[in-house]
This record gives structure tokens, sequence and C-alpha cells, in this order.
């Protein structure tokens, strides 16, 4: 199913390629946050290198590609703070936004199993609005973002495990409008 | 059902009574079968003989009575049930049994019984328990029920026993409710279950490819409470049981969670977060109408009544770690409870208001643990290290909550002094966020 999205796409992509000049290879970004990008619609689209990670090329607004945006950011044990690190993954998500204006966010707040169900739910909740605050403060008007948690319930590592749990502490940026 | 006199009485004198009982109509059966396993025991029970009931009627007996009640002894660590190699006598009535048989054994209570089978469709059940030393009918019962409630009827009598031999009611005859969870990341099915207390005959009352958490039995235990994601984000609906009609509570703007029932069942307590942050909140239900009951920008969730419905205890991370907070019914003098440990939540209260079960973080390890609210003591209840949602029987004895065992989900109880755990396990899936039923589903008598 994936193949049948690439092809398209790839038109798409080297059409813009040519446009702006990018040199890079021509792949979809390999990082799993790229595979949720689906469609090619309106998307400003370059190339991914394939080391696909690198949110912090992308800091100028307007530069970010809906390809190359890393849509996950990441969290200590029942902690809300967002790093330096995932800080320069919010910056990138609201470049994009700002850049795309009839884009709209949904931000999911996870956690990891650890803990109670019910706190989770609530920890899930906080970090979304963590980043929401964050997007609000980089220019991103409150009513492009919604935001949802799903506690530690749609884990997207099943194993009981610190590398596990270093996944599922997460807010997912999931775009609609794009 | 019919109380069956001791010989010391003189005649037998049986009073008739029907049995009513209305069997509970779940939307769906599941297949897997749970299977109980001890962990750890008491080396010290009761020695107690359980002797298999005769049948008499065409064919096998439907469900194995005395089975059931061996099981039921067993699991809760406090006897010691004799194994039938060393019976030197199999009485079934009253007449045939001779106590030196049991002395010689050391047995120090004996059960007899039989099934049979009434012209026209039915089954009777009888049991006698004794006093092995003073050679003395302690109880005896005589039923007449359906093939479908002969589980019931064993648990019952289960029940029945252990009140005699302990002094305290038995939870043998009461259900449980848990989420189980199968399927890989991406295409998950959850379900809603509802099963016998001992595991046995697991219904589906409610399936979803999106999260389901957090059921509550109403305090009939015909109703649960529970949060679904069906809608995209968390709403919190209550569901008749046996009938399968729903009503969706709580769907406000951000979290709608945590639901708990007041005493009465006419309330739920509950956690949203329609301004950003959770806060604890009661909804009457037949009104919808809510009221706020905390207020900071702090995570307060995990609400649960105490028995009579003056306190409410939750979750909060208020002073910097989540720890157990205590506050009027209507949201007043707030009282940290909890002081050890970096993490205590989900907390729940002892039927008789002495304790609060919950769940304690020690070395990055999560047990379920008891809070004695009489001296703050906090008792750690397990070894395992994920225990999650704490629940205590409707008789106070155990605590049922989940864990992870070998990477898989599964339910577990504890006894309240921590000396007897078990696990239950499902066939397939993880199983979380077990329910144990208040008391329900009693044989009527009429």
């Amino acid at each position: 199913m994936k193949n049948r999205l690439v092809v398209p796409l790839l038109t798409v992509i080297a059409l813009s390629l040519a446009a702006c000049g990018g040199h890079q290879a021509v792949k979809p970004s390999s990082s799993s946050s790229g595979q949720s990008a689906s469609s090619g619609q309106g998307a400003e689209t370059s190339g991914a290198g394939q080391n696909g990670g690198a949110a912090g090329n992308a800091l100028g607004a307007g530069q970010q590609s809906e390809a190359q945006l890393v849509r996950t950011v990441h969290f200590a044990f029942n902690s809300s703070h967002i790093d330096s690190t995932n800080r320069a993954i919010v910056e990138s998500n609201a470049a994009y936004m700002n850049a795309n204006p009839q884009v709209t966010v949904v931000l999911q707040g996870n956690t990891d199993e650890r803990g109670t169900r019910e706190y989770n739910l609530a920890l899930g909740e906080r970090r979304a609005q963590s980043v929401k605050r964050m997007m609000r403060v980089l220019g991103v008007a409150t009513d492009r973002m919604k935001t949802v948690s799903f506690g530690a319930e749609k884990p997207v590592a099943l194993g009981h495990n610190r590398a596990a749990w270093r996944l599922n502490r997460r807010v997912d940026f999931v775009y609609s409008g794009n | 059902m019919q109380r069956l006199k001791s010989r010391a009485g003189g005649r037998i004198g049986w009073y008739v009574i029907l049995v009513g009982l209305i069997l509970a109509i779940f939307t769906q059966s599941a297949g897997a079968v749970l299977t109980i396993e001890i962990t750890k025991g008491l080396e010290h029970g009761l020695p107690i003989a359980i002797v298999p009931f005769s049948w008499s009627g065409p064919g096998t007996v439907p469900q194995d009575v005395s089975g059931v009640i061996r099981a039921d002894l067993a699991r809760s660590g406090r006897f010691d049930v004799l194994p039938q190699k060393d019976f030197l006598s199999t009485p079934h009535a009253n007449r045939e049994v001779v106590f030196k048989d049991w002395r010689l054994i050391k047995a120090e209570a004996l059960v007899i019984g039989s099934v049979s089978a009434v012209p026209g469709g039915g089954y009777r059940v009888q049991f006698r328990l004794y006093d092995v030393f003073k050679e003395k009918q302690l109880a005896g019962y005589r039923y007449v029920v359906t093939a479908g409630q002969l589980r019931t009827v064993a648990h019952q009598i289960s029940d029945i026993i252990y009140q005699a031999l302990t002094g305290v009611p038995g939870a043998f005859n009461t259900r449980i409710a848990y989420i189980t969870r199968t399927g890989g990341v991406h295409h998950p099915v959850f379900r809603l279950q509802v099963a016998d207390s001992d595991g046995y005959d697991p219904r589906t009352i409610l399936r979803s490819p999106q999260p389901l958490m957090s059921p509550r039995w109403s305090p009939g235990g015909r109703r649960l409470a529970y949060v679904s994601f069906e809608r995209g984000h968390s709403v919190v609906y209550v569901q008749n049981v046996d009938t399968g009609q729903r009503w969706r509570v709580a769907d406000f703007p951000g979290i709608n969670s945590a639901p708990a029932w007041s005493p009465g069942g006419r309330r739920l307590a509950l956690a949203l977060s329609p301004n950003g942050h959770p806060e604890i909140y009661v909804m009457v239900l037949r009104t919808g109408a809510v009221r706020q009951l905390t207020d900071d920008s702090a995570i307060n969730t995990e609400p649960s009544w105490s028995p009579h419905g003056h306190y409410i205890v939750f979750t909060s991370d208020r002073s910097g770690s989540p720890q157990i907070f205590r506050m009027t019914a209507d949201g007043g003098d707030v009282t940290r409870l909890t002081f050890e440990g970096s993490y205590n939540a989900a907390p729940s209260y002892s039927p008789d208001g002495r304790m609060i079960t919950l769940i304690t973080e020690r070395h990055g390890k999560f047990h379920a643990a008891i809070l004695h609210l009489r001296d703050s003591a906090l008792q750690i209840l397990t070894d395992t290290s994920l225990d999650e949602s704490p629940t205590f029987a409707p008789n106070g004895q155990m605590i049922l909550y989940a864990t992870i065992v070998n990477g898989r989900g599964v339910l577990a109880t504890v006894s309240v002094d921590g000396n007897v755990r078990q696990l239950i396990r499902t066939s397939r899936g993880d199983v979380r966020e077990p329910a144990w039923s208040p008391y329900n589903h009693q044989l009527q008598v009429n």
C-alpha cells in the first residue's frame, strides 16, 4: 500500500525539487514519523535524506518540508517538560504550521505503561497541553490546535522495558488540511 | 433454598423455598477461559474435607459442584483442603457420616452433599457442613435450580462455608469486570469482559478497536461505568450489564475519565479537564449536572468514595509528585494522606473504610499496597513490578489487581495481609484494570 503512494508522491517531489533546487536523494523519509506523510496534496515537498531525522536543519519558517518533519516529541518519565532536542522539533512543527496556514493539528499525548492508567491519561493531556503552549508562543493560533490524550493506551512499542517506554512517552503531531 | 436441620435437632425439617435467580443476560460470550494459579499460600489453613457430591440422574452431572467449592476454598488461602485419597469413607447423606473417620485424617470441617435431577427439569443440590470435633452440623441447605445456575449455587455454598468457618462473609458469588487487549500495535482489539469471581464464564459486554478503560461497578452491581475512545477521545459511559443498554454520560472537551460511583449510585465522581488541567468533578447522573471539587493547575484524578460517602480520596501531583489526598465529598478539608515514596496513585477504599489500596513506587517498581488510615502505615503487598488498578473484594479480605507476568498482562489477587497470592490468567491477550463487583446476584429467598 505504501508503494502505491510512492509513485505519485515521487512525481510531486520531483517537480517541487526542480522548483526549489533541492539536490538530496529523492526518497520518502525513512524515519518513523515520516511514514505518516501519506498525502502529497499541497505539500511543499523536498527529498528527505536517508538519515532522515534531521529536524534541526529546517528551522527557517517556510523551508520546512512536510516529509522531513519529525512529528513526535518525547519526554522523561512522569514529565511534560520539553527539553532542547525536542524543543527544536516543536519549533520546526510551528514553522511548518506558520508556513501552511490551512493546516490544523491534533496533538496526541501519550505515556508509557508505568504508573496508573488514569493518572497517565491526565499526564498525556498535560504533555499535549505543554506542546500546545509552546506552539502558541511560537505563533500558531490556538484554534488550529486540538489536544487529545490516549494515556498509556496507544503504545507504539509493546515491550515492558526501557526502550519501549522511551518511545511511548510522546506527543504526536497529527495534521489535517495539508 | 431450604435449610437442612441438623440431626441434633431431631427430625429433619424441610422448608420449601423456591430459588429465584435472575441470570445475567450478556450480549456476547467469549471463548477464553481463565485459569488460576496459586503463587503463594498459607501453610496453616483450616483442614477441611470436601466429599465429592453424589449424582443421581441420567448421564453425567452437568457441573462438578463440589469441585467448584473445593477450588473456591483452596483459592481463598484460609483452608487446607484435604486430598480425597486420604478419605476413609465417602458419605453423601447425614446418616452416613462417621465423625471418627474424619478426626483420624485431622479434618476439622467436613462438607458432604448431593446433586440429583428433578423430574420435570432442574437439579436439586443439597449440602451439609459439619464441625468434626463437636460432631455438629454448622450449616445445611437444599436448592432447586437450573443447569445454568449450578455454578452460582456452588459459589453460594462456598460463601456459606467461608462465613460459617471464618466469621467473614465469602465473596465467591460475585463477579469481576476487566479489560482485555489482543492484537498488535496497529490493530488492537479491546474488550470489556465480565466473569465469575473465579474467572470462569467470561462474557464480552463491549468490543472496540479503540481503547477501553476504567470499568467500575455500580453499588447494586447491575451497571458498569467505563471510559471508551470509540469517538476518538475519552468519553465516560454507563452500561447496564444485563441488557447492554448504555448511556454517554461525560463527553466534555479534554479528558473524560476515572468514573467512581457514589455509595448510593446516584452520582459519579469524574476527572475532567475542560479547562486544560484534570480536576475532580461530581455529576448527578439523573440530571447530568456537574460540580467541580478541586481547582489548581496540577493533575487531580482517580477519585474514590469512602463507604459512607463522606470523603473522596484522589491522586494529585500538586505537591510535585503523585500522592494520595482526601477531601470531603463537597471538596472541602483537603488532607494529604501519603508521604512515603515518590509515586502513590489509584486509591480505593476498603469496604470498612479503614484502609485504602493503592499503587506505590519503590526503586522503579510499582506495587499494590495498603495504606492503613489509623496509623498511616503503608504496607506493600506484592513483589511484582508493574501492578495497577487494585480493588478490594466486597468482603474486604482480598485485593484484585493487574500486573505483568512473563511479558503479559494478568490479573492477580492478594490477601490483605499479603500472605496469599494468586494469578488469574486468560488464554490470550493482555488482561488489565479489574474491578470486583459488590455482592450481587444472591439466590433470593422468596
